[in-house]
C-alpha cells in the first residue's frame, strides 16, 4: 500500500516538472527518407550530446530540445551538409563539450597519448622479463 | 623458458615496490575528488564575444512585434532574454526584467516552443518587459546562440556582439551584475 501511494505520489508530481505542450520538431522523430542520409545523421546525432539531460546522446533522449537538435541533424544533412561540418557548426556553438567524439587538442593530448605510453611500458618490461627468463 | 633456480633473494627497488600503490593513491584522491565537487551542469554559449548569427522569427504574441537579428543594431546595448510560459523559473524572474524595463533598458524576448495563448496568459500574469518578442518553436535560434535553457539572458551590444551569458533565472541579487555588463557593453 505504501509503495502504491509512493508511485501515486510521483504520477501526482510529474505534470510540476516544467514542459511544454508544443508538437516536436518536423525531424524529431521522422527519419530523413534517404537511408543512407539518415544512417549518416543517426551516427552524428548518437556522438552528440542532449544538453538538458547530459549523460545522454541527443539520439538517445526524449527531452523537447533533443528534438530540437535531432531535427536541425537531419535537416542539415538532408540539405547536403557534412556531418563533421554539423558537429563543427555545434561545437562553435557550445564547445568541444557538446561533441561525445573527443578532439585531438592541446588539453585532450594525454588521453590519447597516455595508452600509447603504457603500451611501450609494458612492451619494454616484458621484454626485460623474457630475456631475463631466457639466460639461464 | 627454463626452470628457475631455486629462490635466492632478489632485490627489489623501493620505487618497484611503492610505484602501484602511489599511483592507485592518486588515482584515489582524482576520484574522492570528482565525486565530492559539486559539479555544474551549466553549459556556457561559446557564442560570447561573437556576433549574433542572422535571424528572423515571427511575432509570438499580437501586440509585439517579431524579433530579428537585425534589430539589434542601434546605439544601446539590448537584453536578450530566452523564456517560456511553460518554465517556472520564467515567472520567477519576471519582476527583476519589469525593474530593468522601468530603468530604460530594452529587453527583447524569445518565446521557447510556446503557445499564443499560454503565452499572452503568461505575460498578463507577470507582465510583458519586451520591447519585441519573436517566437522560436524548434530552438532554432535558441541552439545559435548556444543557449541551452531557459530561462537564459544574452547582453547584445550595440554592434550586434554578444558580450555576456547569464544562465538560470535574473535573481534580484544579479540585476547589480546586469547592470555592469549593459554599461560595459555601452562603452
Amino acid at each position: 500500500m505504501k509503495w502504491l501511494a509512493c508511485l501515486l505520489a510521483f504520477w501526482l508530481a510529474a505534470p510540476a516538472m516544467a514542459q511544454d505542450s508544443m508538437p516536436p520538431a518536423p525531424f524529431a522523430y521522422r527519419q530523413l527518407d534517404d537511408p543512407e542520409q539518415e544512417a549518416r545523421a543517426q551516427a552524428l546525432m548518437e556522438t552528440l550530446r542532449c544538453l538538458k539531460c547530459q549523460s545522454q546522446s541527443i539520439a538517445d533522449s526524449d527531452a523537447p530540445m533533443a528534438g530540437d537538435m535531432r531535427s536541425q541533424v537531419r535537416l542539415r544533412i538532408a540539405a547536403g551538409e557534412d556531418p563533421e561540418a554539423v558537429r563543427a557548426w555545434l561545437v562553435e556553438r557550445y564547445g568541444d563539450y557538446v561533441s561525445y567524439s573527443p578532439r585531438l587538442t592541446g588539453m585532450t593530448w594525454p588521453l590519447f597519448a597516455l595508452p600509447l605510453v603504457l603500451i611501450a611500458f609494458v612492451v619494454l618490461l616484458l621484454r626485460r622479463r623474457l630475456r631475463k627468463g631466457d639466460a639461464p | 623458458m627454463s626452470v628457475l633456480p631455486p629462490a635466492e633473494p632478489r632485490r627489489v627497488s623501493p620505487w618497484a615496490l611503492w610505484m602501484p600503490l602511489i599511483a592507485f593513491a592518486g588515482f584515489l584522491a582524482l576520484v574522492i575528488h570528482g565525486l565530492t565537487r559539486p559539479g555544474s551542469t551549466e553549459v556556457e554559449s561559446a557564442m560570447v564575444g561573437k556576433r549574433l548569427p542572422v535571424f528572423a522569427l515571427e511575432p509570438a504574441v499580437a501586440d509585439r512585434p517579431g524579433l530579428a537579428s537585425s534589430d539589434f543594431v542601434g546605439d544601446k546595448p539590448r537584453l536578450l532574454n530566452i523564456f517560456a510560459s511553460w518554465c517556472v523559473p520564467c515567472a520567477i524572474e519576471a519582476p527583476q526584467l519589469k525593474t530593468l524595463s522601468d530603468e530604460d533598458i530594452a529587453i527583447d524576448g524569445i518565446a521557447i516552443r510556446d503557445r499564443r495563448e499560454e503565452l499572452t496568459d503568461f505575460l498578463v500574469r507577470n507582465g510583458n518587459p519586451f520591447a519585441r518578442i519573436g517566437k522560436d518553436d524548434v530552438s532554432a535560434v535558441q541552439l545559435a546562440i548556444g543557449s541551452s535553457g531557459v530561462p537564459e539572458s544574452f547582453v547584445i551590444d550595440g554592434r550586434g556582439v554578444i558580450r555576456y551569458q547569464h544562465i538560470g533565472v535574473i535573481r534580484a541579487e544579479d540585476l547589480s551584475l546586469i547592470r555592469e555588463k549593459l554599461r560595459e557593453a555601452a562603452q
